[in-house]
C-alpha cells in the first residue's frame, strides 16, 4: 500500500512518541510520580500506529488497560495523558480516570479500560452508530490475547457480523496475559482463525512490522467504510516490560525469548527500511526523536507542575444534570 | 499461638482444606505459577499440582459458572477472582445460578463453592477496580457473605466456608493482606454467622466489618483518650447476619454508629442502622449514627480518592454530632 511522505513521518513520530512515553512513564512511576499502576506497551508500537494511520478524529477506538499506545496513535495529547497518570487536574479526565481509564472524546478515544474485554462492545456500539448515521466512520476495538477468553469478544464478533457493522477487531497478541502464556489459555494457534466462526475475514499480521499492520488495517478499514462488515486482525507482538511497572516478567518468561522479539523491534526496522529505500534520512529521523524527547520531557514537567483536582471534583461528573451530594458523613 | 499475616492465614486455610478433603480444588487467573495476584496461593501449585490448583483463562463467567457446576456435581471448588470488581462479569452465574439452584431444584442440589476475591479501594486503582459489592451479594437469598477483618477470623472462617454446603462469597479486603495477628497453631474453625466483640466498652457500640474494623478500632482508641468507652462489634459475615450480638451491645451502651465503607445509598450499613433503630429505639440516646463511603465512583487521584473513604476522624466527628460525646 502506498504511503505518503507525511504519513511516513507521522508513523515514525507516533511510534517513537509511544516508545518514549512508556519509557519515561516507567521511570516516573518508579520515582513515585504516577499514582497508580502503569501498564506499558513499549514493543507493541507498530500495532496502534499502523491501524490509527487510517483513522480520523471522527472514527472511534475502544482500548484496554494497556492503552497509552492507543491513545497516542489516536492523537491524544501526551501532556494531558501524563498529567492524568500523575493524578492531576489538568489530566484528560481531571485525574479521575488514571492510566487505565484515559478517554478523549474529541479524539474519538472511547477510553482505556480497566475491565478486560469490556471495551470491545463499546467499539461495536460506536460502529453501530456510524452505520445508523451513515457517516462512513468506523469503530476499532483493541484487546489482548487474554481478553479473547471473555464472553464479550465472542458476543461482539457475532453481533458485528450479523449486523454487518463497520468495526475492526484488533487482537494484540503479545503472547501473555499477566503471567499466562497464550498457548495455555487460548485453544487455537492463531486467534485470527476464530474469525471464520463469525463469517468475517481473519488475518494474522506481523505486529512488529508497522508496514504489515498498515497494509492489513488499510484493507480492513476500507472494507468497513464500504459497508462490507467487520474484520478481525491478530497482531503478533510482544510487550517489552512486565505486565505492569512492578511485575518481574522473568518469573514466567525467558530473557532469551525477549531478545528474539527485541531483535525485531519496530523502530529500528522502520529506520532501516526507510533509509534503504531513500524515503527518509537519518538526519530527519534524529530530528523527530529529539523533538519527541523534548515533548515528553515537557509533558512530565507539565504534569508535575499541575495542581491536584479540587475537593469538589469528587462529587461532580457522576451525572450530567445533578451534583451528587450523598456523602459518607454529615 | 503464632503471629502471621492475613495473607498467610488464608494460605494456611487453603492448605488445610486441600489436605483435609480431596474434593477441594482451587481455580482462578494466575493462581498457579504466578502465586495469585495477591500471592495468597503462593507455592500451592507445586505442592498440590495443576489438577487441584488450576490456572484459568480470563473467563470469569465460565470458570465461576464451572465452579457452580463442579460443586453441584460433587466437588468443593474454591474459586479466586483477581478483584471483586470482576465478579460483575460472572454475576449471572453467582446470583442466578449459585444462589438459586438449591431452591429451584426443590432442595435436590447443593452448591458447596467458595468464591474468594479481594475487595475495596484506597490504592489508586480507580473506579473499575476499587469496589466490594459484599452488600449487593448480601441481599441475595441463597448466598452466604463472609467478611473477615483479622488473620484469626480469615483462617477460621475460610475453613468453615469451604466446609459449608452453600455458596459463600468470601470478601478479602486487599488492605488487610499485610496486617498481622495471632492464630492458634492447632486446626480451628470460626462459625459463619457469629459476630465478634473486638473491643468491649460501655458508652457506644461501633458496628462494622472487614477493613472497617481497622478504622473502628483506631476510632475506639482515640475515643478512649477523651474518656469515651467504645465497644466494637465485628459482624464477620453479612449473611447470615448476627443481629443478636449487635442488639445486645447497643442495649448495653445506648448509642450506636455503623460504618459501611461502601456506597451509602442502599448500603448494608443502612440495613444495620434500620434494624437497630427498629429493635432498640427504646434504649437509644439518639438516632443511629452512620459513616460510609461516598456515593461516587472511586476517583483515581489519591487525595480525591482518600476524600471519599471513611476515616477515623469521620467516626469521631459523627459520634460528636449525633450524641454530643
Ligand atoms: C474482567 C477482568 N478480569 C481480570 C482482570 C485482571 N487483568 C488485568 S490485565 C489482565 C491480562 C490481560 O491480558 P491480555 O488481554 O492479553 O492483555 P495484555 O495485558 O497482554 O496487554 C488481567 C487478567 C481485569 N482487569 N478484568
Ligand atoms: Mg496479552
Amino acid at each position: 500500500m502506498e504511503i505518503t511522505p507525511e504519513k511516513l513521518r507521522w508513523i515514525y513520530t507516533t511510534m517513537y512518541r509511544i516508545r518514549r512515553f512508556e519509557e519515561v512513564l516507567l521511570e516516573q512511576t518508579v520515582l513515585g510520580k504516577s499514582m497508580g499502576v502503569a501498564h506499558t506497551s513499549d514493543g507493541e508500537e507498530a500495532g496502534p500506529t499502523g491501524i490509527c494511520a487510517h483513522l480520523t478524529d471522527a472514527d472511534w477506538i475502544g482500548s484496554t488497560h494497556r492503552g497509552h499506545g492507543h491513545c497516542i496513535a489516536k492523537g491524544v495529547d501526551t501532556a494531558g495523558m501524563m498529567a492524568e497518570i500523575f493524578g492531576k487536574y489538568t489530566g484528560l479526565c481531571k485525574g479521575k480516570g488514571g492510566s487505565m481509564h484515559i478517554a478523549d472524546f474529541a479524539k474519538g478515544m472511547l477510553g482505556a479500560n480497566g475491565i478486560v474485554g469490556a471495551g470491545i462492545p463499546l467499539a461495536v456500539g460506536a460502529a453501530l452508530s456510524a452505520k445508523l448515521k451513515g457517516n462512513g466512520t468506523v469503530g476499532v476495538s483493541f484487546f489482548g490475547d487474554g481478553a479473547t477468553g471473555e464472553g464479550t469478544i465472542h458476543e461482539s464478533m457475532n453481533l458485528a457480523s450479523v449486523w454487518k457493522l463497520p468495526v475492526i477487531f484488533v487482537c494484540e497478541n503479545n503472547h501473555y496475559a499477566e503471567s499466562t502464556p497464550v498457548e495455555y489459555a487460548v485453544s487455537v494457534p492463531d486467534i485470527a482463525d476464530r474469525a471464520a466462526g463469525y463469517s468475517m475475514p481473519g488475518v494474522v499480521v506481523d505486529g512488529m512490522d508497522v508496514f504489515a499492520v498498515y497494509d492489513a488495517a488499510g484493507e480492513a478499514i476500507a472494507r468497513a467504510r464500504a459497508g462490507e462488515g467487520p474484520t478481525f486482525l491478530e497482531l503478533k507482538t510482544y510487550r517489552y516490560h512486565g505486565h505492569y511497572h512492578a511485575d518481574d516478567p522473568h518469573t514466567y518468561r525467558l530473557p532469551e525469548e525477549e531478545e528474539l522479539w527485541k531483535a525485531r523491534d519496530p523502530l529500528p526496522n522502520f529506520e532501516r527500511r526507510v533509509i534503504e529505500q531513500d524515503l527518509m534520512d537519518e538526519v530527519e529521523l534524529e530530528r523527530i526523536r529529539n523533538e519527541i524527547d523534548q515533548e515528553i520531557q515537557d509533558a512530565v514537567a507539565f504534569a508535575e507542575e499541575s495542581p491536584l483536582p479540587p475537593i469538589d471534583e469528587l462529587y461532580t461528573d457522576v451525572y450530567t444534570n445533578y451534583s451528587n451530594s450523598v456523602r459518607g458523613l454529615r | 499461638m503464632t503471629e502471621i499475616t492475613f495473607r498467610q492465614a488464608l494460605q494456611r486455610g487453603l492448605r488445610e482444606a486441600l489436605d483435609a478433603d480431596p474434593n477441594v480444588f482451587l481455580m482462578g487467573e494466575d493462581i498457579g505459577k504466578y502465586d495469585g495476584a495477591y500471592a495468597v496461593t503462593q507455592g500451592l501449585l507445586e505442592k498440590y499440582g495443576p489438577d487441584r490448583v488450576r490456572d484459568t483463562p480470563i473467563s470469569e463467567a465460565a470458570f465461576v459458572g464451572a465452579g457452580v457446576g463442579a460443586a453441584v456435581a460433587g466437588l468443593r471448588p474454591v474459586v479466586e477472582l483477581m478483584s471483586m470488581s470482576f465478579s460483575l462479569v460472572a454475576s449471572d452465574q453467582i446470583v442466578n445460578m449459585a444462589a438459586k439452584i438449591r431452591y429451584m431444584s426443590g432442595g435436590q442440589l447443593k452448591v458447596p463453592m467458595v468464591l474468594r476475591a479481594p475487595t475495596g479501594g484506597g490504592v489508586q486503582l480507580a473506579a473499575t477496580h476499587s469496589q466490594s459489592f459484599e452488600n449487593w451479594y448480601a441481599s441475595v437469598p441463597g448466598l452466604k457473605v463472609v467478611t473477615p477483618s483479622t488473620p484469626y477470623d480469615a483462617l477460621g472462617l475460610l475453613r468453615s466456608s469451604i466446609e459449608d454446603d452453600n455458596p459463600v462469597i468470601f470478601a478479602e479486603n486487599a488492605l488487610l493482606y499485610a496486617t498481622r495477628g495471632d492464630v492458634p497453631d492447632a486446626e480451628y474453625f470460626v462459625p459463619i454467622g457469629v459476630a465478634d466483640v473486638k473491643r468491649t466498652g460501655t458508652d457506644i457500640t461501633l458496628v462494622g466489618w472487614a477493613h472497617g474494623i481497622v478504622t473502628l478500632m483506631a476510632a475506639a482508641e482515640k475515643l478512649a483518650e477523651t474518656g469515651v468507652s467504645a465497644e466494637v462489634v465485628d459482624l464477620r459475615s453479612l449473611r447470615p447476619l448476627d443481629m443478636e450480638t449487635v442488639i445486645e451491645s447497643v442495649e448495653k451502651t445506648g448509642r450506636a454508629l455503623v460504618l459501611d465503607e461502601n456506597w451509602r445509598t442502599a448500603g448494608f450499613g443502612a440495613e444495620i442502622a434500620a434494624e437497630i433503630g427498629y429493635r432498640s429505639s427504646d434504649y437509644l440516646d439518639g438516632p443511629v449514627a452512620r459513616v460510609s463511603g461516598t456515593d461516587t465512583p472511586s476517583p483515581y487521584s489519591r487525595p480525591l480518592e482518600q476524600l471519599g473513604i471513611p476515616q477515623v476522624a469521620w467516626v469521631i466527628d459523627e459520634i460528636e454530632k449525633t450524641y454530643g460525646i
